[in-house]
């Protein structure tokens, strides 16, 4: 009885995987960490690992540890995208696929969650750590220990939601885990806490990081650079950061309610006992939208940086496009009942809610013209980033169609649920999100490693993820179309959709050699990295500050603080030859700490605990986190000063445009 | 290459893709856009009106790209360069007024169809209106003929040209009851009620399913939608008042209990308030 108590749900049988496919993926998950750690202590690499990279406060470094996070998710996710296009290419009439429905189900599920929460999420927060500071001139965030913190926690839902491959189960509820279906009646295994509480201490770093970010803009800014200064991806950064710091506690509190019912037994959302799923869909919306859209914004500004540089034109419509993200931002939030217009909630509601989801098509609208029109009398140079921009051009623009399409309720009554409206979230996320990021990522590339990324094969990469995209969704949009609806694990041969199916499935093919290409891309560079030097800090002639200071950048980003006159900052700069000329004097600097590390493991713990029913370890957990943080808290001197002769020694030692241009 | 053949090789492969479209969709059923029902149909239009509206913003967008970057490409040292060239107040004038106006009309069509379209709104018509209650069940659908006394598993019938009304509940998780030829859905959910009118124009036989993820046996939670001329369709429910099986609360407990891919199956004489009951049950507390 008490030994029962103690193992929790582990005395109740059902623990390790029975599919060989999950199986064989856990142990691939093991393996791959086994060698890792061997490899680590081989080369004895672990005071190393320790000094510089676990216990860092550097938001270059966390921002290279949040795009390895979020790449390996990425592929994680990628896989179960490739398995859900296997299986609905192949389990049709008297064929049933190679996966049963319920692991149909949570591959799906798998794939929405961690696509959005850890391998969005994670390239966003890991672009915006790294480039954010060095645009508004700063020397770091504002708070680097919750900076770290932030990381550390998204790291530990990571590391949750793949445990779920190996021990248990994971939800089979879809990625938003509607009740009633999430509640223990209908899903009584560990799978939707293992949703929970991944997501629960993702969140909270979330939600940090938007704070910290608001805080680094508001505070943290060169001199003269006022809000209307602001170069446009810190300004989409800012809108997007104000939609975490009031969406996420949504999200938070809505898991907790939706915990406390599968935990304690509360009906808040349980069907009968006075329980009301309904609200568990506005919350959980009121937080999902907003989502969106904090994904989506920064991605924009992306864009609006690669564009300028690339047509070496200012971008046109400054004004305009500062008005745009924040409109889009105050309307991101009044919208999130066009997501079940099905739910039956009356013609004046559905039609207000349609009509305020069209307004968001405006200020979208005025960012596309905008764009083109930083083109219109440019110089284009069409790299890798710039293909990237026309691949989102088209795409996106007809996926905000078929979203306009869909805000009018009387059409998504037809389209709702159905493999159109799957579509037309992929090609917004796809084209809008993830190809921002991967024009971000080959842009500042150069401004984090030293070197640029072979331009050649990121073109490839690029045409292969567009052309496979066309291909894979394409099909999905008539399939909608035709009556399929999302989620299933088979259908019948009646139907006409197994044709559709299997060319979906080729172009997911493409994407996965699109893929490969940038993984190869990535070792080409760094084999001949010595070609593409970046030895100027500036190897796109840049506009923005980041590309003032070396590449990559010391610890401490810029020995003398740039001052802003104009908009275009660096551009200004470099056309006035206007160097620096401010002694530099000893900094202070926030001191490496392993407390966002142990915070991260102890909320891992109660995470763990949580989910398996460990009542003994959670509390635990829990004390852990408060000890750490009181202890921290507590602590003395968390800076250290850097002398004026090794800032001197650190500047001998690299080159930036200043070198140049004093020749 | 020459700029004119790089045209050429984008332009004829998205000329093959609409060539295969067009084959593929005039030789399958595609319900949402080849409508049976006269809310289906009219949903159609709106669809094909807002898709056009939309390709006022599409098209231009689309050639402007095209044209802006051939034009200012790099190597086209003859295109005027101005990098300072950064604002207009009449072309941005443009560009926000536009999408305005388009969202404007956008913005009346939907309050007009939102409320024309309202599925609880009944349909009027000469013909009368059958009435049939909706129970979704793990994983398998239950429809009701209160008025007829019969009910049936996973086939619906409804006579061609009457106006139907669906009384739509859940006695497991949520569902959506969705017939795209006929129209558009609503969720099914436990302990409470939605409705849903549609109107089947023409003769068929047409696929039903559930829309929202609801466990295990949820892809196979379709069923049948047939539609009939009055006379066949009083032959069907004369053939279900003729089963073996009456669908009192013991059978409708056997039912419910959870089955995959459920055959179709008929019952005769449902229990009196049935529908409301199964509701009650989370209202209440009463059990069945």
């Amino acid at each position: 009885m008490y030994l029962a108590n103690l193992f929790g749900r582990f005395s109740g049988g059902n623990v390790f995987p029975t599919s060989l496919v999950t199986a064989a993926a856990a142990i691939g998950v093991v393996i791959l960490i086994i060698a890792i750690l061997l490899l680590i202590t081989l080369t004895r690499r672990w005071t190393w690992l320790w000094r510089e990279w676990l216990t860092t406060t550097n938001h270059k470094k966390i921002g290279v540890m949040y795009l390895i996070v979020a790449i390996l998710m990425l592929l994680r996710g990628a896989s179960d995208a490739a398995m859900m296009r296997l299986q609905q290419a192949t389990s049709v009439g008297s064929s049933h696929g190679f996966m049963s429905a319920s692991m149909f189900q949570q591959v799906a599920s798998a794939h929405g969650t961690i696509m959005i929460f850890f391998a969005a999420m994670g390239l966003m927060f890991g672009l915006i750590n790294l480039v954010l500071p060095l645009q508004i001139g700063a020397r770091d965030v504002a708070f680097p220990f919750m900076n770290a913190t932030s990381f550390w926690l998204f790291a530990a839902g990571a590391l949750l939601i793949n445990v779920s491959l190996g021990l248990g189960d994971f939800s089979a509820a879809g990625w938003l885990a509607y009740p009633p279906l999430s509640e223990l009646k209908y899903s009584p295994t560990t799978g939707v806490d293992y949703w929970i509480w991944s997501l629960q201490i993702a969140g909270i770093g979330s939600l940090m990081s938007g704070i910290n970010f608001i805080t680094t803009i508001l505070k943290e800014r060169a001199r003269g650079m006022s809000l209307m200064k602001m170069p446009l991806f810190s300004w989409s950064v800012l809108g997007a950061m104000v939609l975490v710091a009031f969406a996420f506690p949504i999200l938070t509190v809505t898991l907790a309610l939706l915990a406390l019912d599968r935990t304690l037994g509360t009906h808040f959302f349980t069907a009968g006992g006075g329980g009301n799923a309904m609200m568990y869909v506005n919350l959980i919306w009121a937080w999902g939208h907003p989502e969106v859209y904090i994904l989506v914004l920064p991605a924009f500004g992306i864009f609006s940086e690669v564009v300028s540089t690339f047509s070496s034109k200012s971008l046109f419509g400054y004004k305009s496009m500062v008005w745009a993200i924040m409109a889009i931002v105050v309307l991101s939030y009044g919208v999130w009942l066009h997501h079940f217009f099905t739910m039956g909630a009356g013609a004046n509601v559905n039609a207000v809610f349609g009509i305020a989801t069209m307004l968001i098509a405006i200020p979208t609208g005025v960012k596309i013209f905008n764009w083109l029109f930083t083109m219109y009398r440019g110089r284009i140079r069409f790299t890798s980033p710039m293909i990237w921009f026309m691949g989102f051009i088209f795409l996106f623009t007809m996926g905000g169609v078929a979203g306009v399409l869909m805000a009018v309720p009387a059409i998504d009554f037809q389209l709702h649920n159905s493999l159109f409206l799957v579509a037309h979230f992929h090609t917004m996320i796809v084209s809008g999100v993830l190809f921002g990021y991967f024009a971000g990522i080959t842009y500042w590339f150069p401004k984090v490693f030293g070197f640029r990324l072979n331009d050649k094969l990121g073109k490839y990469a690029a045409y292969l993820w567009i052309i496979g995209f066309v291909v894979a969704f394409g099909p999905l949009y008539i399939l909608g179309l035709m009556g399929a609806t999302r989620r299933l694990d088979h259908y019948s041969a009646a139907t006409g959709w197994h044709l559709l199916f299997v060319t979906a499935g080729i172009g997911g093919a493409i994407i996965a050699c699109g893929i490969a290409v940038q993984f190869v891309q990535v070792i080409y560079s760094i084999i001949k990295r010595d070609e593409t030097k970046d030895i100027t800090g500036d190897p796109w002639n840049g506009r923005t500050l980041e590309w003032s200071t070396a590449s990559p950048p010391p610890f401490y980003n810029f020995a003398v603080l740039p001052v802003v006159r104009s908009r275009d900052a660096f551009w200004d700069m470099k056309h006035r030859k206007d160097l620096p000329e401010s002694e530099i004097v000893a900094l202070h600097l926030p001191k490496n700490t392993p407390a966002g590390l142990f915070i991260a493991v102890f909320a891992f713990i109660f995470g763990f605990s949580m989910i398996w029913h460990l009542w003994v370890l959670a509390p635990i957990g829990l004390i852990g986190i408060i000890l750490t943080v009181l202890i921290r808290t507590t602590s003395g001197e968390h800076e250290e000063i850097v002398s004026v002769k090794t800032i001197n020694q650190i500047e001998a030692s690299m080159t930036s445009w200043k070198d140049y241009a004093r020749e | 290459m020459s700029t004119k053949r790089k045209i050429l090789i984008i332009a004829l492969p998205v000329l093959v893709v609409i060539g295969l479209l067009i084959v593929f969709l005039s030789q399958h059923n595609v319900p949402v856009l080849t409508p049976a029902g006269t809310i289906a149909a009219q949903e159609r239009n709106l669809f094909v009106f807002a898709l056009i509206l939309a390709a006022f913003v599409v098209i231009p967008v689309y050639s402007l790209t095209i044209l802006i970057a051939l034009k200012y490409r790099e190597s086209n040292k003859k295109a005027r360069y101005e990098p300072n060239w950064d604002h207009s107040r009449v072309l941005e004038t443009i560009w926000w007024g536009i999408p305005m106006a388009i969202i404007a009309v956008l913005s009346v069509v939907t309050w007009t169809s939102s409320h024309a379209l309202d599925p609880y709104k009944p349909i009027a018509s000469v013909h009368s209106t059958i009435n049939v209650e909706v129970v979704s069940l793990d994983w398998k659908w239950l429809f009701i003929y209160p008025n007829q006394s019969v009910a049936s598993v996973n086939q619906l019938a409804i006579p061609v040209n009457h106006p139907v009304h669906f009384y739509i509940t859940s006695d497991t998780v949520m569902n959506s009851f969705w017939i795209p030829s006929l129209g558009g859905q609503i969720y099914a959910m436990p302990g409470m009620m939605t409705q849903l009118n549609l109107e089947a124009s023409k003769l068929g036989s047409y696929y039903g399913s559930s829309a929202n993820i609801s466990g295990k046996g949820f892809a196979g939670m379709h069923f049948e939608a047939l539609s009939l001329n009055y006379q066949a369709f009083s032959s069907w429910l004369h053939k279900l008042s003729q089963s073996r099986l009456s669908l009192n609360i013991a059978n409708y407990k056997k039912l419910a209990r959870p089955s995959e891919y459920n055959p179709v199956a008929y019952y005769k004489d449902p229990a009196d308030n049935l529908f409301s009951d199964i509701i009650n049950q989370y209202m209440t507390g009463a059990k069945l």
